[in-house]
């Protein structure tokens, strides 16, 4: 049989899942001095989704690059997939994308429609996204790769890193997980068509939307939950505000046939190395191992996690909700005080009664 | 039974043992030989999933991994039954249809549209279904939202047709949003496609 050509099958890995290990970039920057400007106020030592550099007292830069080889087939809906992942760190430090240049791989067969296809889908992207893409940088290479170099704007006073969550909060997750599971099936032919559709359509939605609701509430802290996995990226907000979450693991909405998949072992090799990373940190005790490792998994274009003061968390929830554009909002767990142990605890989070989303 | 999975990347490894765990016969194992963390943890947890008994053996370079079913193992869920019409190609005509408008014929249009509803019907209600459909140019309209034909496309997918719109056209008509069953193509797989399959029928 004479086999169809498909984007993701000149891929490695499947979109966040190509990420390096956040333990193995640790190792990777170690010895590397850290050039101290006070100006500087996220670099790359605090592990945040971007790094910001203030300008004057109201003005701050955000900076943040993220490309990745074909996480879906249609080069359009990848390039589209791409822009958004990469605009989504602007988003998730509670700042707005300006300008973006492209950074592309090409082989060197690779038909120009396709390529032309890959770069309206960044482009659509970017202008929905309210900024202009104002240059690039492509080479030739055996595996495609496509993705931005993004800077934005935010009110240092306002901005909203991941090191700010405090005890007493609510965390609230805006896009369902499983990504990483149901692209990863997508390359042996194990996902099924409506759920490719899901995951494609949540991956294309810029966390804008998401944002621009949660600048207008009490939003402590925030972070995208992309390559580390709900897990590794909920691990560093813990870190970075001296913090425990308990996360409910039955609370995050699951796309599709995420679970069973899951259940089946077609979980991506980030999910090991995120596990690697983070399950030392993490107390499972009685969670069941395909719940786990959805938790795990490398999502591409996921949500914002949101660390909201518990008073404002219906409303931030209901808010996001309004107006059909936040594909997803519910509250996953809690923030506790840091008294030894695991950073995160899976389970009913004890203090909080809230309703659990919907 | 056994297969080698070494050096192949996720999926694939799944994909090969669900594949051959529903050809077992009663009482006989499947070895898989493996050399990653990623195909061994995926691999345990498929055992577990379908009721196996699993032995590893490490071989130095590489573990043997050998899965016995406690039952037969049956292709039930959808993912499984994609992964055998993945790997064995089933679909019964191996025919590759191309619709490239939503009316069948020239002459009158409505016409056209009422015998274009009725082959895609028929289409999916015979023996053998194509083993793929391609809608292009004003074949697109057919698997959007609105589309009268949708049941019959999505009868024809449920049975291994696998169902491609053109992205380009789908853009064209500013329909993409609407796109209802199947998944997307491009002109590039579409020439592949033209290039290297037998007996591509255009309606």
């Amino acid at each position: 049989m004479a086999e169809d050509v498909k984007l993701t099958k000149l891929a490695e890995c499947a979109g966040c899942g190509a990420k390096v290990g956040a333990g193995e970039l640790a190792k990777l920057l170690a010895d590397i001095k850290v050039q101290r400007d006070p100006n500087l106020l996220v670099g790359f030592d605090r592990s945040d989704d971007a790094a910001v550099y203030r300008v004057t007292d109201d003005l701050a830069l955000v900076e943040t690059v993220d490309f990745f080889p074909p996480i879906a087939d249609d080069p359009y809906t990848f390039g589209a997939i791409a822009a958004t992942n990469a605009l989504s760190d602007v988003y998730a430090m509670g700042g707005e994308p300006k300008v973006a240049l492209n950074v592309m791989a090409v082989p060197e067969d690779m038909p120009s429609d396709v390529v032309h296809q890959i770069l309206r889908g960044g482009y659509e992207k970017v202008y929905e996204a309210g900024a202009s893409i104002v240059g690039g940088h492509s080479i030739y290479d055996r595996e495609p790769k496509y993705g931005l170099a993004v800077t934005g704007f935010v009110d240092p006073r306002r901005m909203l890193t991941n090191s700010g969550a405090r005890p007493g909060d609510v965390l609230v997750l805006t896009k369902a997980l499983g990504v990483g599971v149901i692209t990863t099936a997508e390359k042996g032919g194990l996902a099924g068509p409506q759920d490719v559709r899901a995951a494609e359509a949540q991956m294309t939605t810029l966390n804008r939307w998401a944002r621009d609701v949660a600048v207008r509430h009490e939003v402590h802290a925030a972070t995208d939950v992309t390559g580390f996995g709900l897990m590794g990226h909920a691990l560093e907000m813990a870190q970075g505000s001296d913090v425990r979450l308990t996360i409910d693991p039955g609370a995050p909405a699951l796309l599709g046939q995420a679970r069973e998949l899951a259940a089946m072992g077609v979980l991506p090799a980030g999910m090991y190395r995120n596990r690697h990373f983070a399950e030392a940190s993490v107390n499972a005790t009685g969670v069941a191992q395909d719940l786990q490792d959805l938790l795990f998994c490398p999502e591409t274009s996921g949500g914002l996690l949101l660390s909201v003061a518990p008073g404002d968390a219906d409303a931030l929830v209901v808010d996001l909700l309004a107006d059909g554009r936040v594909p997803d909002a519910r509250v996953i767990g809690g923030v506790s005080a840091y008294e030894g142990g695991a950073r995160i605890r899976l389970g009913q989070s004890k203090d909080d009664t809230k309703e659990k989303g919907r | 039974m056994q297969i080698d999975a070494r050096n192949l990347t996720c999926p694939k490894p799944v994909v090969l043992t669900l594949e051959a765990l529903p050809k077992l016969m009663p009482g006989e194992s499947l070895t898989v030989l493996v050399n990653d963390e990623v195909a061994r943890g995926n691999l345990t947890r498929l055992a577990s999933q379908k009721d196996c008994e699993l032995s590893v053996e490490s071989k130095g370079d590489h573990d043997a991994l050998t899965l016995t079913p406690r039952s037969a193992v049956v292709a039930e869920s959808p993912a499984e039954v994609e992964a055998q019409a993945y790997c064995d190609v089933p679909a019964k005509s191996g025919a590759v249809v191309f619709v490239d408008s939503d009316t069948m014929g020239r002459g009158d249009e409505k016409l056209g549209h009422i015998l274009m509803k009725g082959l895609i019907y028929a289409l999916a209600h015979q023996d053998d279904v194509p083993k793929k459909m391609v809608f292009f140019n004003g074949g697109a309209h057919l698997t959007c939202e609105g589309s009268e034909s949708l049941d019959d496309i999505r009868e024809l997918e449920s049975r291994g047709t696998t169902i491609l719109t053109c992205g380009t056209c789908l853009d064209f008509y500013g329909i993409r949003e609407k796109l209802a069953v199947g998944g997307v193509t491009n002109l590039y797989e579409i020439a592949k496609t033209l290039s290297g399959e037998p007996g591509v029928t255009t309606l």
